[in-house]
């Protein structure tokens, strides 16, 4: 399909000021669709609050407002401007907000904008628990089980419904609150009793606690004439409890066979067309069972969201830019592949080697708020490292935290060790490793953090790797040892601090070896095909090859 | 246990192999899925091949009894960049090492398979062989310039069991699946409709298929060069008119030639779970699964009652075709899936329906 010739102006919402859950992402994906609208020559109005950001720049748009992020005044903007057409789904949840806020008001309606990515009945479903739950159920996928109870009574059947363990959230509660967790007839009497007293209305609602399942988002994509692609799969390593947003996180899955990783694809599939978004990206997290692989669907976000980000650069695939261009018309099948230039970016990116995105902290600069995460995120940022192994990928995401660490080394830490590997924090995996150290095994470790054995174990091979590193202690570290270091994802001053050299000892000898660096390439196809416009991450790679004629 | 992958273009990657020991030769291409591994080495179409995985973690999930694809594993040698240490999955059951050392395959890590798949792309698919243990790099490099190649060989023969087999006893129409190296999702994805599933080994004459009295036929992939394959070709060529027939793969180029097709084989193949093909008569696209190293010439096909269904849009090359007049269609990609997406299964229920409707005629 050719792109729409009906509107011409358009006008695009950004994410207004940098907050938590919120940050350049989404001054990434509208920087992406100012200018994929301009090259196909529309005309594009754009609204944002926030000057520090490439999208407000002079030749971005044809006409920019820097102004509050209110409907009232996107409204006076659209008054003003007439666009033809509003895109709401690359400036995150506040371009959201603000477009549902327009559509309420008649603001749209009035001025006949149209809505293009995705309609106001999608957003709401989407959003909406409610709606959302009904439309799950409706094509027969799982969402967590929760109810609402008024006194004990009916807490109790509601309970009994879900089966232990359960969440306890009072609804209305001064001063917030916050929900418990009960395993028990007995917890959940005391607890329930005490949310409904904290609630101003005598309300609490039941949830099925998911504790310790593993947690998965997939990022989709979807064109007009309804095709859709999954563009990336990513694993949360922290199981579900903490938000996607602080956990440590890895492309593409690990720990799903096919037939798993399939049912998760199909539903992902069934809820973009159920929800209706009708073109661009959604991302949408399920939570999996480990036990018995059972999989619920947590959420969806009918936009380009913050995973998006991390996605395209996981892939190569623009989801943003390419978002746009569908929301105007075109379908994936017509749009090529930036990277291949001859294969069309209606696929999925295959990849072959491992992504990790680790968040970034900054607690000490918030007195009072305590290091641990949960539900919300607390986050400021965050890192992506790619490596040909989940460890190598790993290290150099901790390097790259710029905390003064320079790989998965030994830190100072605070908690009990017991209670490092229990609440999830910013510094899990190094009690994971002080916990290997002391000697505890994958399972022990396992049951208190309920991070997948698969990850724990790898983290094993670095710990362990360490010790053959350290057996080098004040004498020259032969040829094979700095070789699995490297590959391992040890840096050079990391491995001179376990033997007692200094990082450019080290780097000299290993440049000696002739252990270099090696540069491999983003492509979205693992090599298949030629890349015209790749990018590259480091990593070192040294099979032994001999070459004859 | 260290031990060497030697390519036929001179390059030999010294790396640590796993399962069997000995030396295996074969042709080396890459697969580009990122999930599946377990039925990737259970696909009866790599006989004859030597498979690198471009995902470089593989065995993370182990494997189990129920995603098999094969009564055995047919594939002649396996490469990955790294093999997990450990599994971890609920219903994992072994490991892929485990898994090879019972059934004498053997596997090799720590080599660059990103190289390996690039040596594949530039150059096309290669003689290759493992050896494990130590060896003379010029020794193995000539026993795999010397392996025989896959090209005009007959592979069906040695992947297929003798005998002919039910698959599922009860149903309203018979199924007749005439297996060249069938992969178990097929039989799987028959049983979900009302159909009796027989499979008959690829050598049986026509003539007693005919006496099976079969409503429909499915020609099944299989492994390799699907030019010399004149018997199974003979046999489908007497069928053709009297059943609905599917043909998928390898029962596809068998297809294309039955109606006077050429096939040439392509430069590496295709082989993953991302490639797109378009129905080219509604104009919707599927993300599909390929395993194949040969493919059909559409336009060698002269007879006019053949169309052109699907066509793949990395290469444009031909991805299906369908009779005009008889219920008889047949496509390149693999809608049985497993690895992969599950986008064209609706293939299954075209099939079924075109039973239905020659039943009631």
């Amino acid at each position: 399909m050719p792109k729409r010739t009906d509107i011409k102006r358009i006008l695009l919402i950004g994410s207004g000021p940098i907050i938590i859950g919120q940050a350049c992402e989404f001054d990434y994906s509208g920087s992406q669709a100012c200018k994929a609208l301009k090259e196909e020559g529309y005309e594009v109005i754009l609204v944002n609050s926030n000057p520090a950001t490439i999208m407000t720049d002079p030749d971005m748009a044809d006409k920019i407002y820097i102004e509050p992020l209110i409907a009232e005044i996107v409204a006076k903007i659209i008054e003003k401007e007439r666009p033809d057409a509003l895109l709401p789904t690359l400036g995150g949840q506040t371009a959201l907000n603000i477009t549902t806020q327009l559509y309420e008001m008649g603001i749209l309606d009035k001025f006949k904008v149209k809505l293009i990515g995705a309609n106001y009945y999608a957003i709401k479903k989407a959003e909406d628990r409610e709606l959302f739950k009904k439309s799950m159920e409706k094509i027969g996928l799982k969402v967590p089980k929760s109810g609402i109870a008024h006194n004990l009574k009916e807490a109790e059947e509601v309970a009994k419904k879900i089966g232990f363990p359960v969440i306890i959230r009072p609804a209305y509660t001064l001063g917030g609150t916050g929900s418990s967790i009960a395993y028990n007839i007995e917890e959940f009497r005391e607890y329930a009793e005490v949310g409904l007293k904290a609630s101003l209305i005598s309300e609490i609602l039941i949830e099925q606690s998911l504790y310790g399942w593993k947690e998965y988002e997939l990022e989709v994509m979807r064109d007009l004439k309804d095709n859709v692609v999954i563009i990336c799969s990513i694993e949360n390593f922290d199981p579900m409890g903490v938000h996607t947003g602080d956990s440590i996180t890895v492309a593409p899955v690990q720990t799903l066979t096919d037939k798993e990783y399939q049912n998760m694809r199909d539903a992902a599939i069934k809820i973009i067309r159920e929800i209706g978004v009708e073109t661009g990206g959604s991302n949408i997290q399920f939570a999996v069972n480990p036990e018995n692989g059972e999989m619920v669907v947590i959420e969806m976000n009918p936009r380009v969201s913050r995973s998006s980000a991390l996605a395209s650069k996981a892939t190569g695939f623009p989801i943003a830019k390419i978002a746009t261009k569908l929301a105007i018309g075109y379908t994936l099948d017509e749009i090529p592949n930036d990277i291949t230039k001859k294969t069309p970016a209606c696929f999925e990116p295959t990849i072959d080697y491992c992504v990790v995105k680790i968040p970034k902290f900054n607690f000490e600069k918030f007195p009072g708020s305590l290091p641990y995460l949960s539900t919300s995120m607390k986050s400021v940022g965050e890192v992506m490292a790619i490596g040909r192994t989940f460890k190598e990928a790993l290290q150099k995401a901790l390097r790259s935290l710029e905390e003064n660490f320079f790989g998965l080394e030994d830190i100072n830490l605070k908690m009990e060790l017991e209670d490092g590997l229990r609440i999830p924090n910013p510094y899990r995996v190094f009690y994971i490793k002080k916990a290997i150290k002391e000697g505890k095994t994958i399972d022990e470790i396992y049951n208190l953090c309920k991070i997948d054995k698969w990850f724990l174990s790898n983290i094993k091979e670095i710990v362990d790797f360490e010790k053959e590193i350290e057996k080098f202690k004040n004498r020259e570290i032969d040829y094979e040892t700095m070789k699995k270091a490297k590959e391992l994802g040890f840096s050079d001053r990391q491995i001179g601090k376990i033997v007692g050299k200094s990082e450019i000892e080290i780097r000299n000898l290993r440049k000696r070896y002739g252990i270099e660096v090696d540069y491999k390439c983003v492509d979205t196809c693992a090599a298949e095909f030629i890349a015209y416009t790749p990018y590259y991450y480091s990593t070192y790679e040294h099979p032994e090859v001999i070459k004859l004629e | 246990m260290k031990g060497y992958l030697v390519i036929e273009d001179g390059t030999i990657y010294k790396g640590n192999t796993f399962g069997a020991k000995g030396e295996k030769f074969g042709e080396l291409i890459f697969n580009t899925s990122m999930t599946g591994y377990q039925e990737i080495i259970y696909d009866p179409s790599y006989k004859g091949q030597i498979v690198v995985m471009t995902y470089p973690l593989i065995g993370n999930y182990g494997v189990n009894s129920e995603d098999i694809e094969s009564y055995k594993i047919h594939l002649e040698g396996f490469v990955v960049k790294e093999k997990s240490k450990i599994y971890s999955n609920w219903r994992a059951e072994k490991s892929i090492e485990q898994l090879f050392e019972e059934n004498g395959i053997i596997g090799i890590e720590d080599v660059d398979t990103r190289r390996i798949t690039e040596i594949i792309r530039d150059k096309g698919a290669q003689k290759a062989g493992i050896f494990t243990g130590e060896n003379d790099p010029k020794e193995m490099l000539e026993k795999v310039r010397k392996s025989p190649s896959i090209v005009g060989v007959d592979l069906v023969k040695y992947t297929i069991r003798e005998e002919p087999y039910w698959w599922k006893k009860e149903g309203k129409y018979k199924v007749v699946v005439i297996d060249c190296g069938v992969k178990y999702n097929i039989l799987r994805l028959l049983s979900k409709y009302d159909l009796k599933v027989i499979v008959y080994p690829a050598t049986t004459p026509y003539e007693e298929i005919i006496k099976e009295n079969p409503d429909g036929i499915l020609l099944s992939n299989g492994p390799g060069d699907p030019e010399p394959l004149k018997y199974i070709i003979k046999n489908v060529s007497n069928l053709v008119e009297r059943y609905p027939i599917f043909g998928i793969c390898l029962g596809h180029q068998i297809l294309g030639q039955v109606f006077g097709g050429k096939t040439y084989k392509l430069k590496f193949g295709h082989h993953g779970a991302n490639h797109p093909v378009k129905d080219l008569k509604t104009g919707k696209i599927y993300i599909t699964v390929q395993n194949h190293g040969f493919c059909v010439d559409i336009n060698t096909i002269k007879d006019p009652d053949i169309e052109m269904t699907h066509i793949n849009l990395n290469d444009y090359t031909l991805e299906g075709i369908e009779h005009r007049k008889l219920p008889v269609f047949s496509v390149q990609f693999h809608p049985e899936n497993a690895p992969g997406p599950r986008d064209a299964e609706y293939l299954f229920k075209k099939f079924y329906r075109n039973i239905e409707n020659a039943k009631k005629d």
